[in-house]
């Protein structure tokens, strides 16, 4: 079976003249070519961008003693965006399934909020050098330990028990992240302008806030909770059709809910406390992968969606490095087109 | 067969559901009639166990709804609910494949494969089933849900309201259907149905509630009767018979 055969549907039984009839996850043949040559291109401007931005404009020959320090450098930050991609995408995806909504994002639980609330109120109780001195490991892992904490806790009040009531929970996700956002607010009204400068570039998404040193346990810990995402993925299938059909279908749905959230957790408190907040780059990437992959079939969403993920940003970076030399400006720039996407589909779509 | 046992519900304190005693025989469809708020849906989705009695105890084919793994019940029983989460990009086919899910848990395998196929054309829906669900009308869609659940392959097959915003040609078509499935493959059907006619026509056995209580319970000709009818809908109801049986004029 070539791969371009893997998950196609018998849609053209008259064609083959005996008619096979298999469930697979695409309607026709030309749909999975078509998913699999997107798929492709965007890995493909993927490879492209990291090979660009590792290699493209080096400061030094490659003989000289300093470039395999340049290139370790540029590596942290293709990393970097690597885990990115792969957190923000799979978590998204994962999380308007669950949710049953296309146009919310795991942010609505409050991770964004948590982080910007802990890193204004460090600088706001101990000023700007502990702020500054505030980025070794037992900070970083902190900061995942605190959001990922936050979310079990509303989880675990709102899923379970007397609530169980899956909106209920992202209303007060979204209070609790409006009320964080509110003090932190405040607390920033009254710092210097030169330690809001100092705030403002942590609280901007980018990668060249990563750090190399959490990589060894960060990079096995985000892949093993996609994978298990992945491998999961027939069940995020069925829990897409909603509580009652998946309990129809013998499946525990409150406790592959819970399961789901916890996964989306690791991914968005580590992608936060190592990159930033990206409130709509999930949204973005989501949003396009259901575009180019016309299947419901999330063992073909997630990668896609991973992959247009990586595709767009290392491709955004290697733009505005070398084309633009605009070196801040990425997160803004998704941020943007990420908004402007969101505020089309809620205007266009009209219906949620 | 279905037993309930001094099953209790209560919403809110006010709205009480029982105590319900009822023994629902295995084979042939069974309505539920009654007015609105008597219950009905409540019975049927605390039978299908997506909502929670307070109080007595459920068996299925011998089975506790609630002591057993839910994974085991999805393999003699399925409820199917009037409105269900809408997926994009899901076909038909690959919607009544998920009725293999508590055998195959979404690895579809030969065997699933032809049987997916046998009930997609014993609803009528071998063209569209590559279909998306989008492209489908009302009745068409309603069809594939229900292949859907038949597709589960479970001894005991449970329906909240299928007729609902269906037109008479689509709601007949429906209970010709459901009625095929009971006698040709042998499935205990539970119905909630508004229509006392419809009940009447394509049921074996009619169970009538009214306020959180079963009113009656009893073959056709047993329930189909002018002053219970009347007691039950507080609407003066006259029976008479009809080329297909009897009829209720209201």
């Amino acid at each position: 079976m070539s791969a371009l055969d893997v998950g196609y549907a018998a849609g053209c039984g008259a064609e083959t003249g005996m008619r096979v009839r298999r469930t697979g996850a695409f309607r026709t043949r030309r749909d999975a070519r078509r998913y699999w040559l997107l798929l492709c291109l965007f890995l493909g401007a993927g490879v492209a961008a990291v090979l660009g931005l590792i290699l493209y404009n080096q400061p030094v020959p490659v003989d000289s003693p300093s470039f395999i320090p340049v290139v370790k450098r540029r590596l942290t930050s293709v990393t970097a965006m690597f885990i990115a991609a792969l957190c923000h995408s799979f978590a998204t995806v994962a999380f308007q399934s669950v949710t049953g909504n296309r146009i919310i994002t795991p942010s609505l639980l409050g991770y964004e909020s948590l982080y910007s609330f802990i890193q204004t109120s460090v600088l706001f109780f101990f000023g700007a050098t502990t702020l500054v001195r505030f980025t070794g490991t037992g900070a970083f892992f902190l900061q995942v330990a605190l959001m990922i904490g936050l979310s079990l806790i509303l989880f675990g009040w709102l899923l379970s028990g007397r609530y169980g009531n899956l909106h209920l929970m992202l209303l007060v996700g979204i209070i609790i992240g409006a009320g964080l956002n509110s003090v932190s607010g405040f607390m920033r009204r009254v710092l210097s302008p030169s330690e809001f400068d100092l705030l403002q570039a942590r609280l901007i998404g980018s990668v060249n806030n990563a750090d190399a040193a959490y990589f060894p346990i960060v990079i096995p810990l985000v892949l093993a909770t996609a994978l298990a995402m992945f491998l999961l993925s027939r069940r995020l299938n069925v829990l897409s059709l909603g509580r009652d059909a998946a309990t129809a279908f013998g499946v525990h749905y409150q406790a592959h809910v819970i399961l789901f959230l916890v996964l989306i957790a690791v991914l968005m408190a580590t992608t936060t406390a190592l990159i930033g907040p990206m409130t709509f780059f999930g949204f973005l990437v989501a949003m396009l992968s259901y575009q180019a992959a016309p299947t419901h079939d999330h063992r073909y969403v997630l990668p896609m969606a991973f992959a247009i993920g990586f595709g767009v940003l290392t491709s955004a970076y290697f733009l505005l490095y070398h084309v633009f030399h605009a070196q801040t400006v990425v997160s803004v720039l998704i941020e943007l087109f990420g908004g402007i996407a969101f505020l089309t589909v809620l205007l266009r779509k009209r219906s949620l | 067969m279905i037993t309930l046992q001094n099953v209790r519900k209560t919403y809110g304190g006010e709205v009480r559901i029982g105590p319900l005693n009822i023994e629902i025989p295995k084979a042939g469809i069974t309505s539920l009639i009654g007015p609105n708020g008597a219950g009905k849906s409540t019975m049927l989705l605390m039978i299908g166990r997506l909502l929670k009695m307070d109080e007595g105890r459920i068996r299925v084919a011998n089975m506790d709804i609630a002591r057993s793994k839910s994974n085991d019940i999805a393999k003699i029983l399925t409820i199917l609910r009037q409105e269900n989460h809408f997926i994009t990009r899901l076909t038909v086919r690959q919607l009544v494949g998920f009725g293999r899910f508590p055998y195959s848990k979404g690895r579809l395998t030969k065997e699933d494969e032809a049987i997916i196929s046998k009930y997609i054309d014993f609803f009528g829906l071998t063209d569209l089933e590559h279909r998306f669900l989008d492209e489908l009308s009302g009745g068409q869609r309603q069809r594939a849900y229900v292949a859907m659940v038949l597709c589960q392959e479970t001894e005991y097959v449970l329906l909240d309201e299928p007729l609902n915003n269906l037109d008479i040609a689509r709601a007949v078509q429906m209970m010709e259907h459901l009625r095929r499935a009971a006698d040709e493959l042998g499935r205990t059907i539970v119905v909630v149905l508004h229509d006392i006619n419809f009940a009447a026509r394509y049921s074996d056995r009619i169970c009538a509630m009214k306020n959180g209580q079963i009113a009656a319970f009893g073959t056709v000709d047993e329930i189909m009767r002018p002053d219970l009818l009347t007691d039950i809908f507080e609407t003066r109801i006259e029976i008479i018979d009809g080329p297909y049986g009897k009829l209720a004029v209201y």
